[in-house]
């Protein structure tokens, strides 16, 4: 009896038709598909993209040179080199993350005392050249007042926690 | 009478079915493999020789790179292994949490594991639905640390970071309105453990579906029953562990034989195989992934029901709250030494070990005192696997061999480290 089963089982490839209407269920079923760069999947408010330096709400840049992102960058991708400024306080003349070497492990925003140098939810980043890819002060004191208002909600949110 | 000579093929580094940088040079007799000689070491990038340049925490975001699809659990070997030298021990939540993280772990290793063994042999919508569960297993990693994959979640001394309350959501588009945004996000409404939750509560009926597709399917038992048979001796002699192990039939699970963080408190069974052939060790997945089900459910009953602190407050190691760093000058202290010079390990020498969803996976840590290693050495699980390469795929045809490298769950960031 059991012979006959099973040969009716394999005659009539009833485990290949199981698996077949599973699929076909799926290719009339709705589709998960997200239509990447018009529709976007959420993104954590804790997510690691590319790095900014923020300011205060005065202007005023955040950044101290303290010099704790550059030692605690475990791919050291962080130069940082400061002076007085004219005012007296003192400040970084140089701030290159070189985002070739970066590893995104988040420890740079993590040590900073300050919240200046933080990692935005920005992903879609892209150089032309090797050289795009080495943020300066400059390019990284902009990417961080472009998103400014965005940054200060995520790291708002995420207070409590850190 | 012509002579007749075996003819030598290499297979890889560039072929999609050799899982990422895997150099086989094949001595062929015909179809039938005479001899299988795995090269390794095009992905070293001297982790081990890293870390001993490095503080302590600073090496965590290494081992999420090791093996690159079981992240968090490289991470927690090592962070035992500190834990372990220093003589501390993280909160009660936190290791409740790791051990979530684990068994999530565990379960988009073998979601990857399973698309990947089904595409190799033929069964491609595997791979899509595979994939669709681990996106959700991405999401729950990437709202804890920040990360869909490289974690770096686990500290000595704890976590990062408590789960967080809200999950993020979908917005509306012109491929979607807000209704249809509504539908999605229903799973994300509450909590991430609500979010992840659901996901247990869903999951088993995908798995159910996998096996659907493949258990009883005459092609899948084709390409695997009977092939890469490991006998129980065999397989203890060659150094297997993890699923590789079980598959031959011995119950060897570190989680059940040296309980680490809270798996004693858990319920769980371990899966083993009867035969030790590919087919049992796809079974035997099959089952740890439902059985990671149930171990995450019960964390996030524990989760629920208990909060507390996710770090020591022992601030020579772990950093104080960023609340107390600005206002109080022995915890900017405190933040300021952790984050430049890090902490001193005692002299001494620990082996610490996990049980990875590939098997053993351990950290052998020597420190001379100082606040970097002085040697680190990584037990890759998927090492002595390969190495058996020769031993399972004598005597097979060529198409076997791609079912014996999928059914050995290689992944090289952990071989050639």
């Amino acid at each position: 009896m059991k012979q006959v089963a099973s040969a009716f089982k394999s005659l009539f490839l009833l485990e290949l038709l199981k698996g077949l209407s599973l699929t076909g269920r799926y290719l009339f079923d709705r589709k998960i598909t997200v239509q990447y760069p018009e529709e976007k999947t959420p993104l954590s408010n804790r997510f690691r993209g590319l790095h900014a330096l923020r300011r205060y709400a005065n202007g005023e840049e955040r950044c101290i040179a303290c010099k704790l992102c550059e030692a605690v960058c475990p791919a050291l991708a962080i130069t940082i080199e400061a002076a007085p400024r004219d005012d007296g306080t003192r400040r970084t003349t140089r701030y290159d993350i070189d985002l070739s070497k970066c590893i995104f492990c988040g420890f740079c925003e993590e040590s900073c005392p300050v919240d200046s140098i933080v990692e935005t939810r920005l992903f879609e980043y892209h150089g032309d050249k090797r050289g795009d890819l080495l943020m300066s002060k400059e390019k990284l004191l902009a990417v961080g007042d472009k998103f400014e208002s965005q940054l200060a909600a995520d790291r708002a949110q995420d207070a409590c926690y850190r | 009478m012509p002579e007749i000579r075996n003819y030598t093929m290499n297979f890889g580094p560039q072929h999609p079915a050799a899982h990422g940088v895997l150099r086989l040079v094949l001595e062929l007799d015909g179809e039938v493999i005479e001899r299988a000689d795995p090269h390794i070491g095009l992905l070293h990038r001297a982790t081990e020789k890293l870390a001993e340049s490095k503080p302590f925490n600073q090496s965590v975001p290494y081992m999420d790179r090791l093996d690159y699809v079981s992240m968090m659990c490289n991470e927690h070997a090592y962070v035992m292994a500190v834990e372990k030298l220093l003589g501390i021990e993280a909160p009660i939540r936190a290791q409740y949490i790791r051990v979530m993280f684990d068994e999530i772990t565990r379960i988009l290793n073998h979601l990857m594991w399973i698309g990947a063994h089904g595409l190799d042999i033929g069964a491609m919508t595997m791979f899509l639905y595979a994939f669709r569960e681990r996106e959700d297993l991405m999401d729950c990693y990437e709202s804890v640390s920040g990360a869909r994959m490289h974690a770096a979640y686990y500290r000595p001394g704890g976590v990062y970071r408590d789960l967080p309350t809200v999950m993020p959501q979908y917005q509306p588009s012109r491929w979607r309105n807000q209704k249809e945004v509504d539908r999605i996000n229903g799973d994300r409404q509450g909590s991430l453990l609500d979010f992840i939750e659901r996901f247990t509560e869903r999951f088993p009926k995908c798995v159910d579906e996998y096996e659907t597709l493949l258990t009883d399917n005459r092609i899948w038992k084709q390409r695997t029953v009977g092939i890469g048979v490991v006998s129980p001796e065999q397989a203890m002699q060659l150094g297997f562990s993890g699923p590789m192990l079980r598959g031959s039939g011995i119950a060897w699970d570190l989680r059940k034989k040296q309980p680490y963080e809270v798996y004693d408190k858990v319920d769980f069974d371990i899966p083993i195989g009867v035969n030790g052939d590919c087919y049992d060790r796809y079974l035997v997945r099959m089952e740890e992934m439902r059985q990671s089900n149930r171990i995450i459910k019960q964390c996030i009953d524990w989760l629920r029901a208990n909060s507390g602190p996710v770090m020591l407050g022992e601030h020579k190691i772990t950093p104080p709250k960023r609340e107390a760093m600005k206002g109080d000058m022995e915890a900017l202290i405190h933040h300021f030494k952790l984050f430049s010079e890090g902490y001193c390990i005692p002299a001494g020498e620990v082996y610490s070990a996990v049980e990875h969803p590939k098997g053993e996976f351990g950290i052998y840590l020597v420190s001379d005192g100082a606040n970097k290693p002085y040697r680190l050495k990584i037990r890759a699980p998927g090492f002595p696997h390969l190495a058996a390469m020769d031993a399972m795929a004598r005597g097979h045809m060529l198409a076997d061999v791609v079912a014996i490298i999928g059914t050995m769950d290689i992944v090289f960031g952990e071989i050639d480290r």
